[in-house]
């Protein structure tokens, strides 16, 4: 096979970067370009903030509330894990009562939510007989979610939310299912649905197979590593050392 | 026991061992994250000035972690060679420092004293190292291990071959490893973290590689990266296994997290040895480490994240590896907030493995919410090459589309060979030279001998 031929062949077989040719020891000018614009809308991904107006106006037909919290800014969230996991001190929420409450994250990257959040809501809330409560939480990491869902009074919480942006695809969106949720749970008592975006698993798709997991959880009362014949967590580092993920 | 410095008619006190080590430390996010890092430069000097008066056997007098019970801890005392440590034990960390600088600790002086260092000795000292002494020792000493082929030797870097896929796809594995085979890399190993953790994932994969390095005739090991415990069943099933893989950490209630202790590996290792898939007195072990990981598990008992990870390098060497990196920038910027941090770390954590006698390779790296990029990694990696590293990881056009962050390029190994004049392994740089990867002046090539080789590789061919 001749070396172009092989080199379609390999280009074929993935997405990743491969047969990029070479000048010298370094790679071509149009894929050092590539990269660095790829790893700049990652970067604009990460420092993003919601678009609260668009999401309200999206959002305007459920009942609506919106937190911040305790990292308070960007560069904070990005340093402390831990108060990105905390409301900020005196945050007041009001909710009516329900089985459901569903977190709009922003997480690693505002972008993936401003893309998707409201499709996967509408989807999951049309399968709902009454409306779940939703909450825009901006600087929030996953476990935001425990302390909404516990203040509220609801079994369930759903945390849709930005995840760490890829040189692929900055606009990833991650959902995140925990029963019975309450500060302190480990990461290994959630379900998630990753790479929400255009391209990966579809934001329909998405909803209904939050639904399942619902259900699967009502019907067996827990959530995490403790449910029967768990799908694979495809939004899991592979890798054990941790990563940096949005959680 | 408390220490203190006297600075300008301000009394700095550090109530531990701990304290003063964490105190020490370089500036970085995952210490302020847990809250044990200086106030401010100041504090961080007169901490630093404590330490060089310390006693380097203040270390052997005390368990600075101070958990009860805790096995890394036993094992590091367990280990530690008295005679070994003789020649630098009347030493304060201070003075230690300026003695590894001098010509008396050369290649020979420091290999002698491998087993008579504590983690908490070479992370203490680093503490008062600026790059450059971070470099200069560690070029000084060399870690020498084998496989299939001679890693370590002086004048050379070996490169790992990550050929990653977001679903393991046996198609997407072999396309990237066969792009890093033809810019030159692998001789470390070519190894795939998986994104499955199922033992007939992990067999599949390990096959695959096999398969790759048969029909090739690499003078290279493989290795799926799946957790130890798949690994032990894998092996039990008869598979192809050339190293035994895990990541580990320097506290029991990390590698506890990690679903691992001490025995699990011994007897991971008694499994692969018992393979014979290598001539007698292989290494067969390959771990990863990274600071930050133990903080990450809530497991950090309130030690500085560099020293933790210097005792992850005492769990390490009890194993004999053939390979051993941290992924220094992956662990994300709550622990390692920019390239600056991350340059630093690198550097640290290269020169603390190399003076426990491990073969230490450094994954440059980073994220996309750290404040870094390809610059910092180009710095990183000419840094570690004049610190002599063992190995660096390669992935194509420096995109890991599995693990969502960046590393290097194959075309950087280029560029370590062309410019900074460091050929791979010798039994390696042979194959590329047969191969016409590389010409016998170091230059690459288009590797015609490789590319009609290929056909041989039926995945390739039945692609036709």
């Amino acid at each position: 096979m001749s070396p172009r031929a092989l080199s379609e062949r390999l280009r074929a077989m993935t997405e990743a970067r491969v047969m990029l040719g070479r000048a010298g020891g370094g790679m071509p000018t149009r894929a050092v370009l590539d990269f660095a614009l790829d790893h700049a809308r990652a970067r604009e991904a990460v420092w993003s903030e919601m678009d609260l107006p668009a999401l309200r106006a999206a959002l305007a037909g459920y009942p609506l509330a919106e937190v911040v919290s305790a990292a308070g800014d960007r560069e904070t969230h990005v340093r402390r894990p831990d108060l990105g996991r905390q409301l900020a001190a005196g945050t007041r929420l009001a909710l009516p009562p329900s089985d459901l409450v569903i977190v709009v994250a922003d997480g690693l990257s505002a972008m993936a939510v401003d893309a998707h959040a409201a499709q996967v809501v509408h989807a999951l809330q049309a399968l709902r007989e009454t409306a779940a409560p939703v909450v825009l939480a901006r600087q929030a990491r996953v476990a935001l979610g425990d302390q909404i869902a516990a203040r509220a009074g609801a079994r369930a919480v759903v945390v849709l939310i930005g995840e760490r942006p890829g040189l692929s695809a900055a606009d990833s969106l991650g959902a995140y299912v925990t029963w019975a949720p309450e500060p302190g749970l480990p990461d290994s008592r959630r379900n998630c649905l990753s790479n929400i975006r255009s391209g990966g698993l579809d934001p329909q798709e998405a909803a209904h197979r939050i639904a399942a997991l619902l259900a699967q959880m009502a019907r067996e009362g827990t959530s995490g590593v403790g449910l029967k014949r768990e799908p694979p967590l495809p939004g899991q580092s592979a890798r054990a050392l941790p990563g940096g993920a949005e959680r | 026991m408390t220490y203190a410095t006297v600075i300008g008619g301000t009394r700095h006190v550090f109530a531990s061992l701990r304290e003063l080590l964490a105190k020490a430390s370089p500036e970085r996010s995952g210490d302020q994250l847990a809250g044990l890092a200086a106030e401010g430069p100041v504090e961080r000097l007169a901490a630093r000035i404590a330490l060089a008066d310390l006693p380097l056997r203040a270390f052997l007098e005390q368990d600075v972690m101070g958990v009860e019970g805790d096995e890394v801890t036993a094992l590091i005392f367990a280990r530690h060679d008295p005679g070994a440590f003789a020649p630098v034990a009347a030493l304060t960390v201070g003075e230690f420092r300026d003695w590894l600088l001098s010509p008396a600790a050369d290649e020979r002086a420091l290999a002698a004293l491998r087993w008579g260092l504590t983690p908490e000795m070479v992370a203490a000292v680093s503490k008062l190292m600026r790059i450059q002494d971070l470099v200069a020792v560690a070029s000084k000493v060399k870690v020498v291990t084998r496989f299939r082929n001679t890693l370590g030797l002086p004048g050379r870097m070996a490169t790992r071959n990550q050929p990653n896929h977001p679903t393991d796809d046996s198609r997407g594995i072999l396309a990237s490893a066969v792009d890093g085979l033809l810019l030159g890399t692998g001789d470390a190993v070519i190894g795939v973290n998986p994104a499955t953790d199922t033992v007939e994932d992990y067999i599949r994969i390990v096959s695959l590689l096999e398969e790759l390095r048969l029909t090739l005739d690499i003078p290279t090991q493989h290795c799926c990266l799946g957790h130890v415990g798949v690994a032990l069943e894998a092996m039990g099933q008869g598979a192809p296994v050339d190293l035994v893989f895990q990541s580990i950490a320097g506290t029991q209630q990390a590698n506890t997290g990690f679903g691992l202790d001490l025995a699990l590996l011994h007897e991971a290792r008694e499994a692969a040895l018992a393979l014979n898939r290598a001539p007698a007195g292989a290494n067969v072990m390959y771990f990863e480490t990274g600071q930050g990981a133990a903080l990450s598990a809530g497991a950090h008992h309130g030690m500085d994240q560099q020293t933790l990870e210097a005792r992850a390098y005492a769990v390490a060497r009890e194993f004999d590896p053939l390979l051993v990196n941290s992924v220094v920038g992956f662990i994300g910027p709550e622990y390692l907030y920019n390239g600056r941090q991350i340059l630093r770390a690198g550097l640290e954590d290269h020169f603390c493995g190399k003076l426990l006698g491990l073969p230490m390779g450094v994954d440059v790296c980073y994220t996309n919410h750290a404040d870094a990029d390809q610059e910092d990694m180009d710095s990183l990696l000419i840094t570690l090459v004049a610190a002599g590293v063992n190995f660096v990881i390669t992935v194509p056009g420096a995109d890991d589309i599995m693990l969502n962050y960046q590393s290097l390029s194959a075309h950087d190994a280029v560029f370590v060979r062309e410019t900074l004049r460091r050929p791979p392994a010798p039994e390696f740089e042979d194959w590329l030279v047969g191969m016409g990867v590389m010409d016998c002046g170091g230059r690459t090539s288009d590797g015609a001998a490789l590319v009609e080789r290929l056909r041989g590789v039926p995945m390739l061919a039945a692609a036709q």
